[in-house]
């Protein structure tokens, strides 16, 4: 086990609006280690976005709130608290120390300032150098992603790339400043099948090179095998399950987890089987939630579910779930 | 870019001409231009003298190929009522009149954008009712009411301001405050949309994930994506107080284009009012190729399009 | 087992899913929080019901002279009387009465104007929109030549052609104001042509006049009703310079314009005779903005602000 260097506890995050209170991430837990691959699966409205902006601070603030937790981070200056920081400090964190990859490479990019501008800004903000300086940097990062003459192309507009170039540049703006960490938020969702598998080929090299932990948010099983080492999977705000990949994909523990797997088309299914999709609605999270999330599309459901939120058990090594049914057994958990 | 131009620059030959079309169509709208221009008791024989005297009896296309290729040159024939050459007469008036819209727009900018601003970056504030109280007055306050008003107080009961004409640097005050109120409104909402609409955009929040300083932020990515409708709504409010000078020149007696096109209405001396209606439609297509460029040098899409 | 107690996700305002009366209840909650909007529903309803009800809330005939009482001040200045609360002219026709008459001129004008505008608008521009083309290049040429000249300049200059009438002046309006409905209707109509459900229908087969009306002009409703707000307000300021320059109805029918243009002669010596119209018509025009804010906010799902 390699050191820690991101511990969330009991994040709390709600958004205050006209239609009500949305309870977007109820009481997650999770920790990553140095060099990590962590792979957070979802669907839309499960929080997993919602929970890493709200570690380093880039929800909008009316009408988003953290309410309670904490995010203890190992970073260049020692162990702080991300959620008590103050704004001058979560700057230095934010590009400097951690690094984001958004999901949509065509609006995420500034249109009217040059590439090699974008990336830059970052090294001169957060390593003080001189724009000589970073201009040679920034030329560098671009061979490293795989942005063929850069020289050149430090000087094109976002426009000017095809999207998986694009998805390049951001990740050359996330690892610019060495960060200990990488936040990729749906980085593939938006590109060609191919593209994608690219794009996860250069996060594992950068990973090879640098030694930089991976954050990984996406609804895409698929995508979070190839490449992760350790999964959590959230729904209702809440996480679920966590395991090592193997561990998740052999013996899922919890029932969301089971329909995620089963929903996946796999090359090797013998017959034309129909997909199995998982029945019922995202839960609406303007309601607080009182009783297990899962609960009204679960197969497995009893009593006990609706009465109370199942907390995070262990139920093998590194690998904890929030059920009380055990599937294993095929009976209500005891205790 | 260069195609952008050359596609620019044929469109804005194209509309000309059809400008030109329109003027000459209009003063024959109601089927006798010679009945138009004449005052009513004229005589038949009077009307009918000046019909030829005018070439309203030839063939239309004849006519629009006259008044085509005077127009070309700047010849709009003579105004019936000053008997000069009627160009002669819109050149005299015009710069009166541009100077009064580019300090209307002046001040217009320097107030407006400020307002807007800070009720973009903080909206809600007290600044920003105030902006968007500003903004709503210039929508609905009546400019040449306003303008009236304005005079009766502080020109007649308190006497800071000339209540008419061009004597003193002082006349211009006025004036250009009541034609740049509408343009004041307009500005204030447009840059606070603005905004308010790209720090809603992707790029700003990398911007932040990036830890940037958040003046650096507001400035260097904010602002210029601003700059891209900002510009444009700039050029066409200025078209636009071209086109309203006529109010307010009416009521201060300010001796400019839009004075002379509502005497020239009113003494019916058409030849003097297409001049005054084409070489101000030419200024504000000048304008808008101007606002074009301006686009060009901002915005890199262009620049380099695909 | 499974039972599916998820609730109904929050859409946009227009919604399909949502009936007629959800709407409506959704819009009067936004309208109590904004009291602006309020403020716009009442001027807009004084401006009405003056302009409907003017035979039954004057004592006197617009139109009736009385050169006896004539320039007589407003009821609380010195020399005024009760009779004639915002005074007389120089020919001792009452001002308030001429103010009440004078709003059916100008919401007759705005109103039916801001029809004729939008409804030409609508087709040219759904026309240039959905076909595109050469369709499209020739439409939008018109549109944006009309749309590149001084406006007022042009509207000035037409009316001085036509000559004075309640009808020119509708006209007028319809016409030159057309060119922006169309701008804007083909803008959204090129957004929503590349909506998802519009391409499957498309590709199901259905007909361009059925998608037309049953996807493309519900989406249309809302930009269009805000800007043709913020029209009718613009239209009374255009009725307005028009009749301050004597060039909208005859002298004969009372309408804010004229009396502006009248006042304007008897600024120093009466000024009541230009101070009252200018205020009617800036009331109505505050009360049209207000609503249009309102229903901007109201139709426009991405603005909602957030509760503090």
């Amino acid at each position: 086990m390699g050191q820690l260097i991101l511990e969330v506890k009991d994040l709390v995050t709600k958004f205050y609006t006209l239609e009500g209170i949305v309870h977007a991430v109820n009481g997650v837990s999770f920790d990553l280690e140095e060099g990590e691959a962590l792979a957070i699966v979802g669907e839309s409205g499960s929080g997993k976005s919602v929970t890493v902006m709200s570690i380093l601070g880039l929800i909008p603030s009316p009408p988003g709130k953290v309410e309670s937790g904490h995010a203890y981070f190992a970073g260049k200056y020692g162990r702080c608290d991300l959620l008590k920081l103050t704004p001058a400090e979560l700057r230095n964190v934010r590009g400097g120390q951690i690094g984001f990859v958004f999901q949509d490479p065509i609006s995420s990019l500034n249109p009217l300032l040059t590439v090699g501008e974008q990336i830059s800004e970052s090294l001169v903000k957060h390593l003080g150098m001189s724009s000589e300086e970073a201009k040679k940097k920034t030329t560098k990062l671009l061979e490293q992603v795989g942005i063929p003459v850069p020289k050149i192309r430090y000087n094109n507009y976002p426009h000017q790339f095809s999207g998986g170039m694009r998805q390049r540049v951001m990740i050359a703006i996330a690892i610019a400043c060495n960060p200990a960490i990488i936040i990729a938020d749906e980085p593939t969702t938006a590109l060609d099948v191919t593209i994608q598998a690219q794009i996860v080929d250069l996060f594992q090299r950068l990973r090879n090179v640098i030694g930089v932990a991976v954050i990984w948010i996406t609804h895409n099983l698929s995508v979070v095998a190839g490449f992760a080492e350790r999964v959590l999977v959230m729904y209702g705000g809440r996480v679920v399950e966590i395991a090592r990949v193997d561990d998740l994909f052999a013996r899922p523990q919890h029932p969301y987890t089971i329909g995620l797997i089963g929903a996946m088309p796999r090359l090797d299914a013998r017959e034309s089987k129909r997909l199995v999709s998982i029945e019922g609605t995202p839960p609406d999270m303007l309601i607080p939630i009182i009783h297990c999330p899962f609960a009204p599309r679960c197969s497995y459901a009893f009593e006990r579910c609706w009465q109370e939120i199942p907390p995070l058990i262990t139920v093998g090594e590194q690998h904890r779930t929030s059920c009380f049914y055990d599937l294993d057994k095929r009976r209500p958990r005891d205790g | 870019m260069q195609r952008y131009f050359l596609s620019r620059l044929i469109q804005s030959v194209l509309i000309l001409f059809g400008v030109l079309l329109l003027v000459f169509l209009l003063v024959r709208m109601t089927g006798d231009p010679a009945t138009l221009m004449m005052p009513h008791e004229a005589t038949t024989e009077e009307v009918e003298s000046f019909r030829e005297a005018m070439g309203f009896n030839r063939p239309v296309l004849v006519q629009f190929w006259d008044f085509f290729t005077g127009a070309i040159v700047g010849d709009f024939g003579m105004s019936l009522h000053y008997k000069t050459p009627a160009m002669k007469l819109v050149l005299e008036r015009l710069p009166a009149t541009v100077w009064l819209a580019s300090v209307a727009l002046l001040y217009a900018m320097l107030v407006a954008i400020p307002l807007g601003l800070i009720g973009g970056f903080k909206p809600g504030s007290l600044a920003d009712s105030f902006g968007r109280l500003v903004a709503l007055s210039g929508q609905s306050i009546p400019n040449f009411w306003l303008a009236m008003m304005l005079i009766l107080l502080f020109a007649v009961r308190l006497g800071w301001f000339p209540s008419f004409g061009r004597d003193e640097w002082k006349s211009v005050i006025m004036p250009a405050f009541v034609l740049g109120l509408p343009t004041m409104g307009r500005i204030v909402r447009l840059t606070r949309s603005s905004v308010l609409e790209i720090r809603a955009e992707d790029f700003i929040r990398t911007a932040y994930s990036k830890g940037l300083d958040p003046r650096v932020i507001y400035v260097k990515h904010v602002l210029r994506n601003v700059l891209i409708p900002l510009v444009s709504m700039i050029g066409v409010s200025f078209g636009y107080m071209l086109g309203g000078s006529i109010y307010i020149e009416a009521v201060f007696s300010w001796p400019g284009a839009g004075q002379l096109i509502q005497l020239a209405i009113g003494w019916r001396d058409f030849p003097l009012v297409q001049a005054i209606a084409v070489f101000l439609s030419v200024v504000v297509l000048a304008l808008n190729l101007l606002t074009d460029i301006a686009y060009v040098i901002i915005d890199p899409r262009i620049r380099y399009g695909d | 087992m499974a039972t599916n107690r998820a609730a109904q996700t929050n859409d946009s305002f227009l919604d399909i899913e949502r009936t007629f009366w959800d709407r409506l209840v959704y819009a009067s909650q936004f309208l109590l929080r904004d009291r602006s909007g309020i403020i716009g529903l009442i001027l807009f309803l004084v401006v009405a019901i003056a302009a409907i009800f003017s035979p039954q809330l004057t004592p006197y005939d617009p139109l009736s002279q009385d050169l006896r009482n004539s320039k007589l001040p407003p009821a609380w200045f010195e020399g005024g009387s009760w009779d004639h609360p915002f005074g007389t002219d120089s020919l001792g026709r009452d001002l308030f009465c001429r103010i009440i008459y004078g709003a059916r001129v100008s919401l007759a004008i705005s109103f039916f104007g801001v029809l004729m505008a939008g409804g030409i608008g609508l087709i040219i521009g759904t026309f240039a929109g959905y076909f595109g083309g050469r369709v499209d290049a020739v439409i939008m040429g018109a549109v944006n030549l009309i749309l590149s000249l001084p406006y007022l300049l042009f509207v000035v200059f037409i009316a001085a052609i036509l000559g004075r009438s309640l009808l020119n002046v509708i006209l007028i309006f319809g016409i030159t104001d057309a060119p922006l409905f169309a701008r804007i209707t083909r803008g959204e109509v090129l957004r929503i042509r590349e909506l998802g459900y519009v391409e499957s229908a498309i590709c199901a087969g259905a007909r361009w006049d059925r998608i037309i009306f049953d996807h493309i002009l519900p989406n249309l409703i809302g930009p269009l009703i805000t800007v043709a707000t913020f029209e009718v307000s613009a239209m009374i300021f255009y009725e307005a310079g028009l009749g301050f320059l004597g060039l909208s109805v005859p002298p004969t029918v009372p309408s804010w314009g004229n009396m502006l243009s009248v006042g304007r002669l008897y600024l120093v010596n009466a000024p009541w005779l230009a101070t009252f119209p200018g205020l009617a018509i800036m009331f109505t025009s505050l009360g049209m903005n207000l609503l249009g804010d309102w229903l901007r906010d109201v139709l426009d799902p991405r603005l909602r602000r957030a509760r503090k």
